[in-house]
């Protein structure tokens, strides 16, 4: 039951980080919203609560899907397990 | 839960019902705020609402002022009202634009007589409509008489986890009352805007919005420079975890739950089309957003958080709740309504939505929000353009 992870829709190629922090090499439990499904994941980063984390690799130019939408786009490769943030990330808006 | 019938309100001369029963001292004017806090200083039970405008404005921005200020004395949340301006000609339009409703108002200016011959008179009249107000009784008023406005602030992911969705669930279940509802926040639906466009009940519903939206979009574009990444998402936002305005937007969205909006209204603009959903072109900043809300006509007002935006209302009452653990126990007096155990899934959204019900009726039924309990009052008049 405990999560530490959870995902909004199965499309998705980031979670969120739900307890106050997950360390580096932790195996996390990772709950989906949309289908009442679950997964696991092995962080690479120390990620603290609400911050993202990367479901799969990902390269630059490709796009970030949370809710099933497009959030915005890479701009940095981000390999799986990692902070997703504005490090790595920006609007295709603004 | 079973969703009671009733709520205990304050019933106004024209239908409507208010949620408190405050006796408002409403300036015109910049200038004429010292004379309007002067008054309320002076006779217990009233409250002034000082802002910065009402000077040399015309067109449009013009018509909001008037709009923002007649909307805020009709509110039914207000039982009477004290307008006080430098001059009689404005004065009066507000007046009388409050006196349709109704209730008790009057209107004051002060050329030719000072601020101390005003503040005498002004006081008169206001200690004679606190006095009345003070036997207005709450009595029982239909679910219906609820008029719910919704705005999100210092978002953080957990809004669009779980804070804003309880909104959503508690306007899902609320609709079929009867009850009016409205969202706002313009430039926050940035990214989802496509995706708001398509909860839109009718196509001109829906292409209104869109309409809307781009305007507003063609306007921050023309005015931008590089710091808008600071300013969406804030620094706050990003603090907790929100990295694009298209992550934020779709966080936001949820506060509307599986509805769609019957109409698209102007800032500040009453609801005209019956119960159910609407969306106001506003501001994405808490207290320009409330205020023009409240001017709108709403009672009562929630208010998801995830890092902690402390934004209250002199007139409606804004209920706060967070789903964020950390928010929830390092800032507890601003919380109305923790749901922080949706993330440990120890509370689903439907029990987090009955949960959000229950508070906001104790408010409507009367108890003071955190937000009232500390002095939260904050009034902040739109200014769509410089003055002439």
């Amino acid at each position: 039951m405990a999560t530490d992870i959870i995902i909004h829709d199965k499309k998705d190629n980031v979670g969120v980080v739900v307890i106050e922090k997950i360390t580096a090499k932790q195996e996390c439990k990772c709950w989906i919203m949309e289908d009442d499904s679950s997964t696991n994941i092995q962080s690479v980063d120390e990620i603290p609560l609400g911050h993202k984390i990367a479901m799969v690799d990902l390269k630059e130019g490709d796009t970030i899907l949370k809710y099933g939408h497009d959030i915005g786009k890479v701009v940095k490769s981000i390999k799986k397990g990692e902070h997703v943030h504005v490090h790595n990330v920006k609007t295709k808006k603004w | 839960m079973e969703i009671p019938k009733n709520f205990l309100g304050y019933k106004r001369e024209n239908g409507r019902a208010g949620t408190r029963n405050h006796v408002i001292i409403l300036p015109v004017d910049d200038i004429s705020n010292a004379c309007a806090e002067a008054v309320a200083n002076n006779i217990k039970g009233t409250i002034a609402l000082p802002h910065s405008y009402g000077r040399l404005q015309f067109g449009a921005d013009l018509e909001l002022h008037f709009r923002t200020m007649i909307g805020t004395g009709s509110n039914p949340n207000v039982a009477a009202v004290i307008v006080i301006g430098i001059e009689p000609k404005w004065t009066k339009r507000i007046v009388d634009g409050i006196a349709k409703t109704g209730k008790p108002v009057e209107g004051f200016h002060i050329e030719r007589t000072g601020d101390i011959g005003t503040v005498m008179k002004a006081s008169k009249k206001a200690q004679e409509f606190s006095q009345w107000a003070s036997e207005i009784q709450r009595e029982e008023c239909p679910m219906s008489d609820l008029w719910i406005s919704v705005k999100c602030g210092e978002s953080d992911t957990t809004s669009g986890l779980a804070s804003n969705p309880t909104v959503g669930n508690l306007m899902e279940k609320l609709e079929p009352l009867g009850v009016h509802l409205c969202f706002g926040e313009t430039s926050e639906l940035t990214g989802a805007e496509q995706v708001c466009a398509t909860r839109g009940a009718t196509k001109d519903a829906s292409e209104k919005f869109m309409k809307t939206w781009n305007n507003y979009n063609d306007f921050i574009l023309k005015e931008a420079t590089d710091d808008l990444s600071e300013s969406q998402p804030t620094a706050g936002n990003i603090a907790g975890g929100l990295t694009t305005i298209e992550e934020k937007a779709f966080g936001n969205f949820q506060k509307i739950g599986n509805l769609k909006f019957i109409d698209v209204l102007e800032p500040a603009e009453e609801p005209a089309k019956g119960p159910g959903l609407y969306f106001m072109d506003t501001s994405s900043a808490a207290a320009e957003c409330i205020t023009l809300q409240a001017a709108g006509g709403f009672n009562i007002h929630l208010f998801p958080t995830g890092q902690g935006n402390i934004v209250g209302n002199p007139i409606e009452p804004v209920v706060k709740l967070t789903a964020n653990p950390l928010t929830a126990q390092s800032m507890s007096e601003h919380v109305d309504c923790d749901v922080s155990k949706i993330l440990s899934r120890e509370m689903n959204l439907s029990e987090a939505g009955d949960k959000l019900i229950e508070t906001t009726l104790r408010v409507a039924n009367g108890r003071l929000t955190c937000a009232e309990a500390l002095g939260h009052k904050e009034f902040v008049m739109t200014k769509l353009y410089r003055s002439a």
